[in-house]
């Protein structure tokens, strides 16, 4: 826990910390007593240094983040030293708080679309940011502010700010919007910007721009950032040094080089192992040619067009166009793309939740195009579906129980205690123990109620189970062992599965055959090792070559070539 | 972001007793607010206790204008016999409070319980099947708002018993008028849950496995979507009450040799102020306004209560002091974005 010397920015000596904080303690009040959310963090962020606090949900780094600018909420107390300029933020006033936020320290938040207020201008936010911040003696004319916000959005690469200036926050697409966000915070040049989880709602192409930007201000203005992140690839990319925080804990610190490579304590070990890591564990590695190709198909799509009715003018918007692809029994078929680019829709479409538009979708052997419930029920048995939400995808006021049986109790009608036998069965086959079945969905973790969704979709012995992003609302440990699990039971049960997922190393280590989605087109293909190993279509090669690897160096070289690629 | 997530209680894992509305809501109250839920809870307490025992406590019977000694004196002031004086009619006000509690709480029982059957099963059709049955639920719906309750409640009373009532008669007129009223409130709740309800993610997996739609509305989203019925039900009550005491001021209430009735007296004392007489009005609206701010003192607390953002906590660390969660998160965030 002692903060071990570090490289000093270039050009420094040994200047002061812009930030040190010093034996933080941080208390909620809550219904359930008094929650402990940060022990015992002391960390120090040198000039120009990138530092990232990493760890799963409910390690303290939120916490951490929002005590640096005071954003507590009343429920909390905090004691310790939060050290910036020489002012400690746990006890200074309101109005000196205020001084120091924007001024000193600002923050870059996670969700960019609710981070600006959609009724103002992007630039009538920047420059409130700017002129909140005029004394008596600096008085900032509209004027002169308006010119720094401009600069702000040339700064982050929005091009033509002048124009921009005056667009609303909605006439930015997401990753722009983190930039203004980005431009807001830098506006007043502080010298420490706290960056909380600034890409994880963004796709990895956008991601990979971002952590760009972010990057250059540090080089260009030596800006120190603390950045919040569950994300070892994001961390590889940009961290300097590394903080590593276990239930409230710093459990190490290190450079980022000699934590990848030499990890001291357990826990990182145990969280850099679980990190999956393109190109390793894949599913189909020396696999030539794709397999289950005897067997029955599944599904089938032919030109497969899905739409979603426009509003009063407007036309149909088109989520998949044109997609054909073929799923066989025992298969696992994984879908990559981006936010919006149809594989949510195909797979529920396939579920029978959307209605098929045009081209032909056969699901055992049922033509979707002209799907009326009462004719698919019967079929519905041999088909399961795994949400991406695990909380909410129970029922919060039946039993865990209750809820795997149900699919059990309307196709099979058995008595109680057939049920509560086969509840129990299928909790032991998906690793939990049968007594859950008395628990109610709250009781459980994220991983385990994921580990009960399976159970459930799988009651029935379904010929196909559909995959929605089974594990991106899971912590990375967590996933790694969701997803061993999810290998065995494919091989024991042998159902064919269409395995939907944004993260392609997640989807390498499940899939044999892999396609990747684009705009609701299927641009690519294939054998999964192979569409990972050697992409064919451009966007694949994007993709690929936008998502960080938790490597440093590997990293580093990646994004050299990265740089090249969307340069040419 | 795991802060939110915490702080709100689960359902399950209590026993039984400490998972009831009122209990629980009792357990996770602190400082003023849970002053406000106690007093709230008293007021309806006595209100509820007087009502059973109404018998029991009435010195005299609610019609009753004379005993063994004879007639009972007309506007006397209260003290010696009656220990609240006596209307103009030589009843009892004392009396009459009492037995009036039994009126308004059969009144509240009918109407809300009406009013939550129909409302509930209307919402959740209208919600889970939406369409044109959805429409044409919504736009009656909002036409009954836009009546005057007690224009509804005077025509109901008119229907029912001809303008004047027998006591089943009278209670039923006003709880039916109120009934009517109140639907579209349990209506519009249910329907936005169910609404809600419908998109979430355990509700699609029911019908993923093919749930037929009675199955989906009766079992998934029913008991998801009266969680907050207890805080409508509270102030409905109370509301319940005044519509009752406004139609008997206006003179559609109960016969006053049939029940007790609050408003009736109300009415019948409006002569008596200008003559110094003061004890006839004072008692029965005292009776009204008590039961009313028992009740929605009840109702706001458990709304309070209900919202983890509103719900006070003891502060962390020990010291007692009420802390009020409400939102410093949210302008800091403002205010950074902007900065």
């Amino acid at each position: 826990m002692s903060t071990t010397p570090i490289p000093a920015a270039p050009g420094a000596g040994q200047p002061a910390p812009v930030l040190s904080i010093q034996n933080l303690e941080v208390t909620f009040a809550t219904d359930g007593g008094d929650v402990h959310a940060v022990r015992d963090v002391s960390l120090d962020v040198q000039p120009g240094e990138v530092v990232a606090i990493v760890g799963e949900s409910g390690s303290g780094k939120t916490v951490t983040a929002k005590t640096i600018l005071g954003l507590l909420p009343e429920t909390a107390t905090s004691a310790g030293v939060v050290l910036i300029n020489g002012n400690n933020i746990i006890s200074v006033s309101a109005a000196k708080l205020r001084q120091i936020r924007g001024r000193d320290v600002a923050m870059v938040f996670q969700e960019p679309s609710t981070a600006l207020n959609p009724v103002f201008t992007v630039g009538w936010q920047i420059v409130e940011g700017i002129r909140a911040h005029t004394g008596k003696d600096s008085r900032v004319s509209s004027k002169e502010a308006k010119i720094r916000a401009i600069e702000a959005l040339r700064k982050v690469g929005i091009p033509d700010p002048e124009v921009r200036f005056g667009h609303y926050p909605h006439q930015f697409s997401g990753g722009q919007k983190q930039r203004v966000v980005i431009a807001a915070a830098l506006a007043l040049n502080p010298g420490l910007i706290v960056a909380d989880e600034p890409t994880t709602a963004l796709d990895v192409t956008v991601q990979a721009e971002i952590l760009q930007l972010l990057r250059d201000l540090r080089d260009s203005d030596g800006t120190s950032i603390v950045l919040i992140t569950h994300n070892m690839g994001v961390v590889a990319d940009l961290a300097d040094r590394v903080v590593v925080m276990y239930q409230g804990d710093v459990v190490e610190e290190a450079p980022v080089a000699e934590l990848f490579a030499a990890p001291r304590q357990d826990y990182t070990r145990a969280l850099l192992a679980a990190v999956p890591h393109l190109g390793r564990d894949s599913a189909s590695a020396g696999v030539t040619s794709r397999a289950h190709q005897d067997r029955k198909v599944l599904v089938s799509a032919e030109n497969l067009t899905i739409e979603y009715p426009g509003r009063l003018g407007s036309p149909a918007f088109r989520a998949v166009d044109g997609v054909s692809f073929t799923l066989s029994e025992g298969e696992v078929f994984g879908l990559v793309g981006e936010s919006g680019s149809g594989k949510t829709t195909i797979g529920r479409a396939i579920a029978g939740l959307n209605r098929t538009t045009g081209g032909s979708l056969k699901v055992l052997d049922y033509e979707m195009l002209t799907f009326k419930e009462r004719s698919f029920k019967p079929l519905r048995k041999d088909i399961g579906f795994v949400f991406q939400d695990p909380a909410a995808s129970f029922n919060p006021q039946l039993t865990i129980g209750e809820c795997i049986v149900e699919p059990l109790v309307i196709h099979r009608n058995p008595t109680p205690a057939q049920a509560r036998q086969r509840a129990g069965e299928l909790l032991e086959s998906v690793q939990l123990p049968a007594s859950y079945a008395a628990r109610y969905p709250h009781e459980l973790s994220g991983g385990q109620r994921q580990r009960a969704s399976l159970a459930r979709a799988l009651i029935l012995n379904p010929k196909l189970l559909i995959a929605d992003e089974p594990t991106s609302a899971l912590d990375v440990s967590v996933q790694a062992k969701v997803l061993e699990l999810f290998r065995d039971i494919q091989q024991e049960f042998g159902f064919a599965a269409l395995f939907i997922s944004h993260d392609l190393a997640v989807v390498d280590i499940l899939s044999h055959w892999v396609g990747v989605l684009y705009r609701g087109s299927m641009v690519e293909q294939g054998i999964g090792s192979q569409v990972m190993g050697a992409p064919q279509h451009e966007y694949t090669k994007k993709l690929i070559a936008s998502l960080p690897v938790p490597d440093p160096f590997e990293q580093a070289r990646r994004r050299e070539a990265n740089r090249k690629l969307l340069g040419a | 972001m795991s802060i939110e997530t915490t702080s709100v209680t689960p359902p399950g894992g209590k026993s039984l007793l400490q998972r009831l509305p009122i209990v629980s809501h009792f357990n996770r109250s602190v400082g003023l607010q849970r002053g406000m839920l106690v007093a709230g809870l008293s007021l309806t307490a006595v209100f509820l206790l007087t009502a059973i025992f109404a018998p029991l406590l009435a010195p005299y019977g609610f019609a009753q204008i004379s005993d063994s000694d004879g007639s009972f004196p007309a506007q006397q002031a209260p003290g010696g016999q009656h220990l609240l004086g006596t209307t103009v009619g030589g009843y009892d006000v004392l009396s009459r409070v009492i037995w009036g509690t039994q009126t308004a709480v059969m009144v509240i029982v009918v109407a809300v319980t009406m009013s939550i059957f129909l409302g509930v099963i209307l919402g959740l059709v209208s919600g889970y099947i939406g369409g044109w049955v959805d429409r044409i639920l919504v736009v009656i719906a909002d036409a009954v708002y836009a009546f005057p309750s007690l224009l509804v409640a005077i025509v109901m009373a008119i229907v029912i018993s001809g303008g004047q009532s027998k006591l089943w008669g009278g209670i039923l007129a006003a709880a039916i008028s109120i009934t009517v009223v109140f639907i579209p409130q349990y209506f519009r709740v249910i329907r936005a849950e169910t609404i809600r309800l419908k998109s979430e993610p355990f509700v699609e997996s029911a019908r993923v496995v093919g749930a037929s739609s009675i199955r989906i509305m009766s079992r998934h989203i029913f008991k998801n979507a009266t969680r907050t019925l207890p805080l409508i039900f509270t102030l409905n009550a109370s509301e319940a009450i005044l519509t009752l005491a406004g139609l008997g001021f206006l003179g559609f209430g109960i016969e006053p040799s049939n029940a007790a009735e609050w408003g009736f007296d109300l009415n019948k004392a409006l002569a008596d102020t200008t003559s110094g007489i003061w004890w006839t009005g004072l008692f029965p609206g005292l009776a009204i306004v008590l039961t009313v701010l028992g009740l929605t003192l009840v109702g706001e607390s458990i709304n309070d209560l209900n919202d983890p953002r509103l719900r006070g906590r003891k502060r962390a660390g020990g010291r007692r002091r009420m802390a009020r969660a409400v939102p410093s998160t949210a302008k800091g965030t403002t205010e950074e974005s902007t900065s």
